[in-house]
């Protein structure tokens, strides 16, 4: 400690190295978010950029901030359609973060349990779909889902499906599904696997000496001890998937409702910038919420 | 509506391209127009004429454009907005004024068109026609003649009456995802003013959809050409030059699938998709000279006739295939077009109740 208060370098240098995520934070979150919320504020017009009061500077900020108000906050509560699309979203994401969980587990489980010189290939192979481009990976999911696509001629090939007959699903809720567990899988893997293969495996040698069958023993040991992992697989999960827009737009039918899409048709549909960033800052409030959860989980924990 | 992320990081890429292209000063043209909409070697011969490259980028629906321009700096030197949403980004200022002593070819331009396009653009002062065409029915004609019986297919009941919709619902139904089109339509169809913006009008309008929300697989404004022409969908409303290029795959394709186009008789939307300046354009002596090339009659032939659409140039006319000139689906008879209509656009709380209505539907709640 005394070294360190000692060498007069090490102060400032110190200091940028923590300035360093702050400044990015401040940078890329919190000046976009202010911008956003006083978008949110503001009145639509015809006229570029398609809302007003626009900033012009400090000497006229009495004016600027006496016109701004909160009708569009309240103009959301008012159309049930912002509330059924929050809601749409955040089932589609909890029932998402489920499947992803329920398929996520055995796979990071049995990575964990594999000899020790294997599991980096594992790990490679869970990251390796991100070597393709995201939207290529959907897009082939479109291939394989479509009527006349790959699932129907295998289908077919098996027996399974009479010649004539097709999969039908492709736009449906059922395809959103599978393309977003399908995408999101290795982030909800690879934090399970990190808390899976941090165990100590002589907990679960005294207990079985101690006779307790596996099965119980995953219960009291192993999945209490992987819960942080699978909190943060979960939030990892949850939260990109509320605010999913491209995985519900290409995969999912006209009846898919997200507030992703929402927002889309208010920015683009209604070219009504104030209403698309009062129902973008609510998103955020949405996700910030669990967020929260997360990070008074993980002080528990600690 | 499918390619939007796919649309803006090829935009950003053609666009940052554009820009160092441009600081190595060789001469460029920034085009922005829809998809699937020229013949691509009227871009090259434009080059070898000119010696001014371009930068070529597509879009599927006009709200993109849209958005685009009225955040400033699309970095566009020429786009190709529709005539309703045409007026408002004049009335909002995102065009320049077109110079005409730089666009001596405007004296082929089709003086009717010209007068239509007024309504949006008076006195034609900031923007060019290049195509126009009409909004109808495109049939995969075997399958809805084995599910419909041998009825007459020019009226828009064989769309909107449900119980013809339900029997099409096997086969594939698409609907346009372009609202302020598909309320005129249905609007004209039960007996109401297509223009009109009285929320009263608009519900009539969303009753029609309702009615066969039931039957529609799909509401899209792009993919159902290849899905007619693969056989997907059997019935569509679309865009006439889209059903026609779906007719030319699928012969191509030699899949079996026959599709046919049909202006209904009850009348429909007719729409012109206009080539014009951005205000904040950085290449406007070649924005111009890109615009009158594409005036010049032979150029303009061949892209009609690649694209199966009609354009706004008369002078042109003698140059096109006669599969193109005399199709009356592309150039309607003069008492077919006597049937089409216009509509002028919406302003914002118009708009937010069409859409609202429009999500309703197409969500089936």
């Amino acid at each position: 400690m005394a070294e360190v208060t000692a060498s007069p370098h090490a102060g400032p240098a110190r200091w940028l190295v923590v300035a360093v995520p702050y400044v990015w934070l401040l940078l890329f979150f919190v000046a976009p978010f202010l911008i956003i919320l006083k978008i949110s504020l503001s009145d639509t017009a015809i006229a570029m950029p398609p809302y007003t009061p626009v900033f012009e500077g400090f000497g006229a900020i009495g004016d600027f901030i006496s016109q701004l108000d909160f009708e569009n906050y309240a103009f959301l509560a008012e159309d049930p359609l912002y509330l059924r699309s929050y809601l749409s979203s955040l089932r589609i994401a909890a029932i998402s973060t489920c499947l992803l969980l329920f398929i996520g587990y055995p796979i990071a489980l049995a990575m964990a349990r594999a000899p020790t010189s294997i599991r980096p290939t594992l790990v490679m192979m869970v990251i390796l779909p991100f070597w393709t481009s995201f939207l290529i990976r959907v897009y082939a999911w479109i291939g394989i889902l479509k009527p006349e696509g790959l699932l129907t001629l295998l289908l077919q090939a098996i027996g399974i499906l009479g010649p004539t007959e097709q999969v039908q699903i492709f736009r449906t809720d059922t395809a959103v599904f599978i393309g977003i567990v399908y995408s999101y899988l290795p982030f909800m893997v690879l934090p399970l696997y990190a808390a899976l293969e941090k165990m100590d495996a002589t907990l679960l040698e005294a207990a079985s000496d101690l006779g307790c069958p596996p099965w119980k023993a995953f219960w009291k040991i192993t999945f209490p001890l992987s819960l942080p992992g699978v909190v943060a697989g979960a939030m990892i999960c949850f939260i990109p998937i509320t605010g999913e827009f491209v995985i519900p737009d290409l995969l999912g039918g006209a009846e898919t409702l997200m507030i992703g899409k929402t927002l889309w048709t208010e920015f683009f549909g209604n070219r009504d910038w104030p209403l698309a960033s009062a129902v973008a800052v609510l998103l955020l409030l949405v996700l910030v919420i669990p967020i929260m959860i997360f990070q008074n989980q993980q002080q528990k924990v600690r | 509506m499918k390619t939007h992320l796919l649309r803006l990081a090829a935009t950003a890429v053609g666009v940052a391209i554009a820009a160092t292209t441009a600081m190595a000063q060789e001469r460029v043209v920034n085009v922005y127009n829809w998809s699937d909409y020229i013949d691509e070697s009227i871009l090259a011969d434009f080059t070898k004429e000119t010696g001014i490259k371009v930068v070529y980028d597509v879009f599927d629906a006009n709200e993109i454009v849209e958005t685009k321009l009225l955040a400033g700096g699309s970095g566009y030197d020429v786009v190709v907005p529709t005539a309703p949403f045409l007026a408002r980004q004049i009335q909002a200022g995102v065009f320049q004024k077109l110079d005409k002593s730089k666009l001596p070819n405007l004296a082929n331009m089709w003086p009717e068109i010209s007068e239509r396009l007024a309504k949006y653009d008076p006195g034609n002062e900031y923007a060019v026609n290049y195509m126009w065409g009409t909004t109808g029915l495109g049939y995969n004609i075997d399958k809805v003649k084995a599910a419909l019986g041998d009825i007459p297919l020019d009226s828009w009941d064989v769309l909107f009456k449900p119980e013809n919709a339900e029997k099409l619902k096997a086969c594939g139904v698409n609907i346009l995802d372009a609202s302020d089109e598909t309320f005129a339509i249905a609007m004209n169809y039960v007996g109401k003013d297509p223009d009109s913006k009285q929320a009263a009008d608009l519900e009539a309008g969303g009753e029609v959809y309702k009615a066969i929300r039931p039957f529609v697989k799909t509401f899209n404004s792009s993919s159902y050409i290849d899905e007619l022409a693969n056989g997907d969908t059997c019935i569509t409303m679309g865009w006439s030059g889209d059903i026609l290029q779906a007719k030319t795959r699928a012969a191509e394709a030699g899949n079996g699938v026959k599709v046919e186009y049909v202006i209904p008789k009850e009348g429909t939307y007719m729409w012109f998709d206009n080539l014009a300046i951005p205000a904040d354009a950085k290449n406007v002596e070649e924005a111009h000279a890109f615009i009158n090339y594409l005036m010049k009659p032979d150029i303009i032939a061949k892209a009609s006739n690649y694209v199966q659409y009609a354009n706004g140039n008369l002078a042109s006319q003698p140059l096109l295939d006669k599969e193109v000139l005399e199709n009356p689906s592309v150039y309607p008879p003069a008492e077919t077009v006597s049937k089409l209509f216009t509509i002028s656009p919406y302003g914002p709380r118009e708009q937010r109740v069409l859409n609202r209505v429009w999500t309703e539907i197409k969500t089936g709640s």
